[in-house]
Parts: C-alpha cells; structure tokens; sequence
C-alpha cells in the first residue's frame, strides 16, 4: 500500500478521465456520450479518495464527496435517460445530429 | 515489487484497458458491458485502498443500477446487435491529439508536484464514524448535504416521470408535423 505513490493513482485518474473525453468527443449518439461521462465522474472520485487516503488520513471528507458525487451520478443518469427515451419518440433516433430544430 | 504494488498496476491496467475498449468499441452492448468491467476494476481500486464500504456503495449504485439503466434505454432506443457508424476520421483524429496532449499536460504537472502529507497517522476508516459525521449537525458534519440531496434525489425522480410520461396521440402528432 504506501510504496505507491499518491502520483501513480493521480495518473491513473488522469488517464481515465482523458479516456472519457475522448469518447464524449468522438461519440455521437446519446447513450455512448452518457457512458463517457459516467466514466470522468469515476475518475474524479478516484482522486478524491486518494488524495483524502494519503494527504489527510485523520479526516474523511473526501469519502463524503465521493458518495455525494455517485449520488448525484445515478440521479443525472436517470434524468439523462428520461430525455433520451422522449427525443427516441420524437425522433426515432438518439443520434445527436438528428436533433437540430434549435441549432442556429 | 511487493504483491501489494503487482496487484495495484494489474487493477489500473484492468480500469483502462477496459474503459478504452468501451469509448471505442462499435456495438452499443459491447460498450456497456465493457463499461460494466470497468466500474467493477474501479471498485476492486476501492478494495485495495481498503475502503470496503465505497466499494460496496459504488458496486450496488454504479454495476446495480446505473449499467442497468443504461442497458434498459439500449434495449428501449435501438437495435443493440447492429454496429454503429464510424467517427469521422478527422474528428477522431482532433479528439485523440487533444487528449494525448491534456494527458500529457497534466501527467507533467503531477510529476512536478511534490505531495507531502500533512499528519503520519494511518488510515482506517469505519462505517461508524461515515455514519456518525454524516448526520452531524456541528463539528463538520453532513447533514444538510444530507438532506439536499434527499430532495434532489426526490426531483429527480418526479422530473424523471414527467419527461418520460407518454403524451397523448394528438401532441405528438402536431409536435411530428411541426418538425418536418
């Protein structure tokens, strides 16, 4: 455990977070993009834990964040889905182009 | 290198490989269940750094329930069996050299950065003192995020059925004609 260092988590984080802005960048239907960001939100709570393990270890607010933020994660999820199943009925499709009445 | 440090890079190894295969992956199904190992490699993170309750808490909310949504509006929108259209190579190009560049960005600010911790004392966390400082009102406790997120959770799930209700046939009609 402690010949790890903080860095390796950091980069580890790092590396997942850059991993979900790839996909949100190059992914252009709706769900795939939901999983992408799914993905940055874990790696922001990796972070807050191993920066609370190894910087702070009497205290234990960044537990508390982490489970705030897997909180908030499952209700932006479910009110994700809600929007993507009512454009799928407008539009028969959950491809980001498709819907493009309000570009411009 | 100790067993400890050979099962931290297996786990790290796992979180990615996965999560790259599910941000590249072609099939919609494949790209969930790929995402699915990934939460559990993030997860087994969670074990190695011996905090057992976020681990549990992240495999009941992330694996139980968010994947399963998603695996829920896949089968509710699409065609899970047919592959998707390929990125545009430029865009997918931009994306990686913009990714490549901020990793690099920030894999170098890490290294510059010297953490040094505040206190020696260990590390161990119970359920008990999570409990007792997250319904405490003093001494930094938690307990109006608590309830904040109570409510949040709360409208969310009526703003949830509100935009999935099904509207009766002649909105959407007129909704259809208003689009084309």
């Amino acid at each position: 455990m402690s010949e790890i260092p903080l860095t390796h988590i950091l980069f580890l984080s790092t590396v997942l977070f850059f991993i979900g802005i790839y996909g949100l960048f190059t992914r252009r239907n709706m769900i795939t993009m939901l999983m992408s960001i799914e993905l940055m939100l874990n790696s922001v709570n990796i972070n807050f834990v191993a920066f609370n393990k190894y910087l702070y270890p009497e205290k234990i607010d960044g537990i508390f964040f982490s489970i705030f933020v897997i909180t908030i994660a499952a209700a932006e999820a479910a009110v994700a889905i809600a929007i993507i199943i009512n454009l799928y009925r407008s539009h028969h499709s959950i491809d980001v182009e498709d819907a493009t009445e309000m570009k411009y | 290198m100790s067993p400890s440090a050979i099962i931290f890079y297996i786990i790290s190894a796992f979180i990615l490989g996965t999560g790259i295969l599910a941000v590249t992956t072609r099939k919609i199904f494949r790209a969930s269940i790929w995402l699915l190992f990934s939460l559990i490699g993030i997860a087994a993170l969670y074990f190695w750094m011996q905090l057992e309750f976020l681990a549990a808490v992240q495999i009941i909310v992330y694996v139980g329930g968010i994947v399963v949504l998603i695996i829920f509006s896949i089968f509710l929108t699409i065609k899970s069996g047919e592959e998707m259209p390929k990125p545009i190579l430029t865009r997918s190009i931009f994306a990686a050299l913009a990714v490549l560049f901020g990793t690099g960005f920030v894999v170098r600010i890490i290294s510059l950065y010297a953490f040094k911790p505040i206190s020696t004392t260990t590390f161990n966390l119970s359920v008990n003192q999570i409990g007792t400082q997250m319904l405490d009102t003093k001494n930094y406790g938690y307990l109006l995020p608590f309830e904040l997120i109570s409510i949040l959770l709360l409208a969310a799930m009526i703003g949830c059925i509100v935009i999935a209700i099904k509207s009766n046939e002649k909105d959407a009609t007129t909704f259809q004609n208003s689009i084309q």
